[in-house]
């Protein structure tokens, strides 16, 4: 179970990877391991506006799906394009090139309340997952 | 009671097992207060050989169409059915078996709906088609609210001279969502009015559905109406709602005439007229909007040794999965009835297929002629395929009766649906139309009133 | 000999001049159809239809059927399908000529037989659900759902009092939230207490004006009857809402209790699930719904009428939903049905729901000790286990698809979504004790594989037609017709 200590995670299993304020989102292994193969991401196209907690996307497992909910609040400025005919890099690489989209913050200051690396660790370990 | 089959003995041991000493005590979690008191008012078991008179009786009491000539279409349309058809439905391991869920063990199943999704691609000039849907009607209900998804719009514009039973099942489908329902006018040819159409396209819509053949049996020119859609992102989809699949094989297929969705009703493909049921609904669409579309889909894949078998697929769109957000709330469809529309044209082929459309153009032609032989003529001259509308010299009514009078069938009373046209009456040929009926029907509606 | 062939596609099958079929003598000349269709006559002959004598059609689909498992070869313990055995004289009535040639737009005069039959089978359902009213229009329960829940909508806003909400517990079948989404509503999940009913304070709490009706399982998907129900009905009336009642477990009820007399509203039945009409392979059914009296004027239209001695249809029903079908429902579906009621008779009925509650029971006996419940509360005709215990990391999926190794198809697998990895089991009460024994051992001896050779049971199966099939690339890259290669 991979969980990079450079981003901040939710507890819905989204990762945020930021830099000022400018974000790069995707879900986490864990996340990619429950759900299982990928077949389809359906990501927000850019200019589309996003808000922390709310959903802003699905990933499909054959069997399941899931929503993405959005970490913070902002824009979408880029959709991982890759990801159309090799869904599989979700399930291969989720922190690099399974990212979903990059997303312009509009309140930097939410990222404070996301999850370190520790917590988000603690967080799945202890819901009995 | 030959359905159940533990003899009381046997019933004594399992329920010894259980530590049971009577049926009742299996009811133990039904509170008491919820408890029938009294025997089902219903009456006492029927043996085999009774119930096989009481049906006949049923049967008798009908005056179905054997034997008896019919101008009845209006979205049923009589055709002969080849044996071969009953007898593979009746193979048990088609009929009784489930939902191809467990695809190991229904590889049968699966192919079959493969083919059917191939054929009826093909005949519709489109990329893909599900496995069915319940009827026409709901077809055009689902095209619809298929359309409303991609667009993301609400206003639905649909042909008056769409089937008016249709049209009453979009409405029940879209009425308590948030989409508005128009109708567009027809001409005085019996075609959807273009100049309307442009009209009411102008301020945004998501969907436009058109009849093909329509309830006139007129033949619409599709290209026409795709070609009266503003272009880029205004553009509504365009769907071809078909009651009489038989048309197919004689017109140029709508998926190549601009349509973006063809859907309707093949029960012409090897159903009985069923007084009306089960039916063939489908769905064709463009692969760009296969993950909106309803209804089961099978997909050609590989086991684990290589070889080749078919699945259920893209499941994500279906009611056990996305729940509220599906697609459609559907669960179980028309199998069996696709497997009788995948014999049929398996039997039929390419050339017996248009040329038993081309027969059933040429009888109502026939009967077209007889008709103005005796001075009753077209409502419309636009070109049709197996029915078309008449203005009669009396009243439907009076035509219904004489016709019924003479063991003969009728046509359809169009001035109910259509008050513009109090003698309006539809009127359908098929193969199983004898020339001698229409022959007598035309002396018959000819000496009206 | 291996029982199965390789059977191509039709396609590949195609052989032009090949024919199948001798169509009926002309008798009339043959119409000009680029004459008169022009530019709008077919261009191409279609591609995929190919050319075949009745003999290759006969064999391909024989050989097709082969590949198939069907209840009239072994148990389908697919918990909440009720796969019963289908009567053979079902089949032969419903292909009476008097029935099977009758046009749907026929003078009522003259379909008379036809509608006594339909008439004769809504009072049936009637008397055994303790409605008062029926419309056989619906093709399947989905669509039985929609309408229930079309004519709940239709007489709140009859009564001009606006609702929002559905509640549905979190046990319920997919179908229950998209057809109140298909309505126009939104959904709220109730959840289930540790006994696995619905949690009455939960509804207490919630239960307010907004919401326009509650819709119910019962006994629910995990077979267990909602013992509260009727405080469950009050508490929904008293703030105006209306009971629906999802059918699909009937089969465990009849004779025993009845959903009107609980204070449903309305319901749907499965008559491809309790009424013994064949699962085709995935329909056609059919879904009836049965309502009280005060739903009754919103029915589908047209409505049944009997008069002067007959029957008619009536059309001029102005507070009617509208209709769900072209016509009246699946016609000769409905007859099976009421042919299985005419033979069962009352008695045979409720004997029927006793066998199938004992049959489930047994098998909850016998696999109690080897597989673990999902609920420990009684249940009637199906029984919930998990994958708790399952040894060596094999799944509930692999269990599943190991029992086609030993002639079964597997039970529903992953649903309710309320218990983790989910077996669902409903015999019904068309099996004979043999075969369920037979099931039994099956589970036991894979359990057993589990633990000593769990790879057998990851790989299986190893004997059916096809081994696993690879889902995912059908998901990923969707081939859904034939191109040929």
């Amino acid at each position: 179970m991979s969980i990079p200590g450079d981003l901040r995670y939710t507890r819905t299993h989204e990762w945020i990877r930021v830099n000022g304020n400018e974000g790069v989102v995707g879900i986490t292994d864990f996340a990619q391991s429950e759900l299982g193969d990928i077949v389809f991401v359906e990501a927000p196209e850019p200019g589309t506006a996003v808000s922390a907690g709310s959903p802003m996307g699905n990933v499909e497992s054959v069997k399941a799906v899931s929503e993405i909910m959005s970490p913070v609040t902002g824009t979408v400025t880029a959709a991982n394009e890759a990801l159309k005919d090799h869904p599989e890099l979700l399930n291969q690489d989720p922190y690099g090139q399974g990212w979903i989209v990059k997303v312009t913050l509009s309140a930097p200051g939410e990222v404070d309340a996301l999850m370190d690396a520790e917590a988000y660790g603690r967080y799945v370990a202890e819901a009995g997952h | 009671m030959r359905y159940l089959p533990q003899s009381p003995e046997e019933i004594r041991a399992m329920l010894d097992v259980l530590g049971l000493s009577r049926a009742e005590d299996l009811f133990a979690s039904v509170p008491e207060e919820v408890r029938l008191k009294a025997p089902l008012d219903l009456p006492a078991a029927v043996p085999e050989c009774d119930l096989v008179e009481r049906f006949i009786g049923r049967s008798s009491r009908n005056r179905s169409l054997t034997c008896r000539p019919s101008f009845l279409g209006a979205g049923a349309y009589a055709h002969f059915v080849p044996s071969v058809v009953n007898h593979v439905l009746l193979r048990s391991e088609f009929y009784t078996a489930y939902t191809p869920y467990q695809p190991e063990l229904a590889q049968g199943t699966l192919q079959a709906i493969f083919e059917f999704q191939t054929m009826m691609a093909d005949l519709c000039g489109m990329e893909v088609c599900n496995a069915s849907l319940y009827d026409g009607a709901s077809a055009a209900a689902e095209a619809a609210l298929l359309a409303a998804r991609v667009k993301k719009g609400r206003k639905v514009l649909v042909a008056r001279s769409l089937h008016p039973a249709y049209r009453e099942v979009v409405r029940t489908y879209l009425g308590r969502l948030d989409l508005d329902v128009e109708e567009l006018p027809f001409g005085s040819d019996g075609r959807l009015d273009l100049a309307a159409l442009k009209e009411r396209v102008a301020s945004g819509a998501a969907a436009v559905l058109v009849g093909q053949p329509n309830f006139f049996g007129v033949v619409e020119d599709v290209g026409a109406v795709a070609g009266a859609l503003p272009e880029g992102a205004e553009r509504p989809l365009l769907a071809a709602v078909v009651t009489e699949a038989l048309s197919l094989a004689l017109l140029e297929p709508p998926g190549r005439q601009g349509a973006d969705v063809v859907c309707g009703e093949a029960r012409s493909f090897g159903l009985p007229l069923g007084y009306g049921g089960p039916n063939l609904g489908f769905l064709a669409a463009r692969k760009a909007h296969v993950r909106q579309m309803p209804g089961r889909l099978v997909g050609e894949t590989k086991d684990h040794l290589g070889r080749r078998g078919f699945v259920l697929t893209l499941t994500t769109r279906e009611q056990h999965i996305r729940r509220e957000k599906a697609t459609s709330n559907i669960c179980t469809n028309q199998g069996l009835c696709m497997l009788a529309a995948v014999v049929y044209l398996a039997l039929m082929g390419r050339k017996n297929l248009r040329e038993l459309a081309l027969r059933n153009l040429s009888k109502a032609e026939y009967l077209k002629a007889r008709l103005k032989g005796k001075g009753i003529t077209p409502l419309f001259s636009s070109p049709t395929f197996n029915e078309f509308a008449v203005t009669l010299k009396g009243t439907p009514e009076q035509a219904s009766e004489a016709l019924r009078k003479a063991q003969m069938v009728g046509g359809l009373d169009l001035s109910s649906p259509y008050p513009e046209f109090p003698r309006g009456y539809l009127l359908c040929a098929t193969e199983q139309t004898p020339r001698e009926a229409m022959d007598r029907a035309a002396e018959i509606l000819g000496g009206l009133p | 000999m291996s029982r199965f062939l390789e059977e191509p596609l039709l396609f590949e099958k195609d052989r032009p001049g090949r024919v199948g079929v001798c169509l009926c003598t002309k008798d009339v000349p043959t119409a000009d159809a680029e004459a008169l269709l022009g530019p709008l006559a077919r261009k191409e002959l279609p591609a995929r239809l190919p050319e075949l004598s009745e003999v290759d059609v006969i064999r391909h689909f024989t050989r097709l059927s082969l590949m198939n498992y069907a209840v009239d070869y072994g148990l389908y313990p697919l918990g909440s399908c009720t796969m019963k055995y289908n009567p053979k004289i079902n089949e032969d009535v419903a292909r009476l000529e008097g029935l099977a040639n009758l046009h749907p737009l026929q003078d009522d005069r003259d379909a008379q037989g036809a509608l006594e039959i339909l008439w004769t089978l809504e009072r049936a359902l009637c008397a055994v659900s303790g409605m008062d009213a029926c419309s056989l229009q619906p093709a399947a329960g989905a669509q039985g759902e929609f309408t229930g829940v079309q004519l709940i909508r239709a007489y709140h806003e009859d009564r001009a009092d606006r609702r929002e909400v559905v509640l549905i517990p979190d046990s319920a079948h997919g179908t229950n939230p998209a057809s109140s989404h298909m309505s126009g509503y939104r959904v709220e999940e109730i959840r289930s207490g540790p006994d696995g009913c619905v949690d009455v304070q939960a509804l207490r709490a919630r239960m307010g004006s907004d919401v326009a009706g509650i819709m119910l399982t019962v006994p629910n998907t995990l077979g267990i009857f909602e013992r509260n129900i009727r405080e469950v009905c009050e508490v929904v009336h008293a703030q105006g809402g209306q009971v629906y009642v999802d059918g699909a477990n009937l089969n465990a009820l009849m004779g025993i209790t009845r959903p009107g007399d609980w204070g449903a509203d309305v319901m749907h039945i499965n008559l491809h699930k309790t009424f013994s009409t064949p699962h085709g392979g995935g329909g056609p059914g059919a879904g009836p719904v049965a309502c009280k009296a005060h739903l009754e004027p919103f029915l589908p239209r047209p409505v049944l009428v009997k008069e002067d001695g007959g029957f008619r249809w009536d059309h001029d029903r102005p507070k009617s939903i509208g209709k769900v079908h072209a016509f009246y429902g699946n016609f000769l579906v409905l007859v099976r049905a009421l042919a299985y009621i005419e033979t069962m008779g009352g008695e045979g009925l409720k004997a029927a729901s006793q066998m199938a509650v004992l049959n489930a029971n047994y098998l909850r006996a016998r696999l109690k000790d080897h597989l673990a419940l999902g609920f420990d509360g009684p249940t009637l005709h199906e029984v919930v286990f998990c994958d708790k215990g399952l040894p060596n990391g094999v799944t509930t999926l692999d269990l599943a698809k190991r029992l086609i190794d030993y002639g079964f198809h597997p039970p529903t697998v992953y649903f309710p979504l309320i218990v983790h990895g989910a077996i669902m089991v409903e015999p019904t009460e068309t099996e004979p004790r043999e075969e369920l024994d037979r099931f039994v051992e099956a589970v036991k001896a894979i359990l057993a594989e589990a633990a000593s050779d769990p790879e057998k049971v990851k790989g299986a199966p190893h004997e059916a037609f096809r081994r696993r099939l690879d889902e995912v690339s059908a998901a990923r890259n969707p081939v859904l017709t034939y191109t040929p290669r």
